[in-house]
């Protein structure tokens, strides 16, 4: 684990391919974003929300979780200021995912940053992730999994709105593809003991924490308890050789 | 609601939600991160994907209640045999989509 992060501001020697990559990386999230956001399009249309307004959320926040919750609560009448705090409370724990993988974005201009910034999403953080750690992956394309997963979003809840009424969303196990993508994600990520008795930690207390705690804090309080764990059992274990 | 009222609304959640996005890229990719800030962070990708699934597969969302044994817990565990077996992320996602769809088509 105390291995040395190489910073990868050079591009991949194969440029051509970036777009390919990107595509065949990004896939799996766009696939996995067509039910969800349909389903989005249709609460939202029956919550009496317009096409166009949709749209303008779904470009302007882009965070899944937070959009359902928002229109879940306009529908039930809510004032917009306890909206706003709620999205801040859900979307705190990109915080996390920023930081880690800023580690791979080091250098950066911050132009370039600022729109990275505004891709990072629990699945296109945990699919750049994956490829920067194998190494074969660099900052054009991981820009290119952001924005390929943002267009899938924008365009599937758009379409969801303007159809606004019940379809078959669940149809061939779509809603299980993002679940499927994690879990393969969570493999591909252990890489030795200390990462497993991490994810099994994080399993655990987040288990708990979901099912004692209401609201979504279990994401951020598991992620941060499981991760300090797993790194003072690595310094004990490294201490006592 | 009108125009500038979803403008606001939508802006300030974007707003939100850009800002923990934006500040860790902006303040982090510009210093030397010490080792152990790198070595702890990079057990935050896995803690992350658990904590996410960790409700999904182990308990009742609806009810927020333990519940062992769900489809997507059932689902999974072939899942990830495949996943081990192939180390395709594609394959795996199309995989656990068709398992998830013949559960729910023998069960239901």
């Amino acid at each position: 684990m105390s291995r040395q992060i190489p910073k990868q501001h050079k591009l991949l020697p194969d440029n051509q391919a970036w777009l390919l990559d990107a595509l065949m990386a990004s896939w799996p999230i766009c696939f996995g974003y067509i039910p969800i956001g349909l389903a989005l399009g249709v609460l939202a249309s029956q919550a009496g929300i317009p096409a166009w307004a949709v749209a303008m959320m779904s470009v302007l926040v882009f965070a899944g979780s937070a959009q359902f919750i928002c229109v879940a609560m306009l529908n039930a009448g809510s004032g917009i200021w306890p909206i706003i705090f709620t999205t801040f409370i859900i979307n705190l724990r990109h915080f996390l995912m920023a930081s880690a993988v800023a580690v791979y974005l080091g250098g950066l201009r911050k132009s370039f940053l600022s729109l990275f910034a505004y891709g990072i999403t629990d699945e296109s953080f945990a699919v750049n992730m994956t490829h920067f750690r194998k190494g074969n992956w660099d900052y054009q394309r991981a820009i290119a999994v952001n924005q390929l997963a943002n267009t899938a979003w924008i365009v599937s809840t758009t379409c969801g709105a303007m159809i606004g009424q019940r379809i078959p969303i669940g149809a061939f196990g779509t809603d299980y593809a993002l679940t499927a993508m994690f879990l393969a994600l969570l493999l591909f990520q252990l890489r030795g003991r200390v990462f497993v008795l991490t994810g099994i930690l994080a399993l655990a207390i987040a288990t708990a924490w979901y099912v004692l705690i209401p609201g979504n804090s279990y994401i951020i309080g598991s992620s941060v308890l499981a991760a300090s764990l797993g790194f003072y059992c690595k310094r004990y274990r490294d201490k006592r050789k | 609601m009108s125009f500038w009222e979803y403008l606001f609304l939508f802006s300030a959640m974007g707003l939100v939600t850009f800002l923990p996005r934006w500040l860790p890229l902006i303040y982090l990719a510009h210093r030397d991160l010490p080792q152990w800030l790198i070595d702890w962070l990079s057990l935050i990708p896995i803690a992350i994907l658990c904590s996410l699934l960790a409700p999904i597969l182990f308990a009742n969302q609806t009810t927020r209640s333990l519940e062992l044994g769900k489809p997507e817990l059932l689902v999974a565990i072939p899942t990830l045999l495949f996943a081990i077996k192939t180390k395709n992320l594609g394959a795996t996602v199309l995989a656990g989509m068709a398992l998830y769809w013949l559960f729910n088509f023998l069960y239901q």
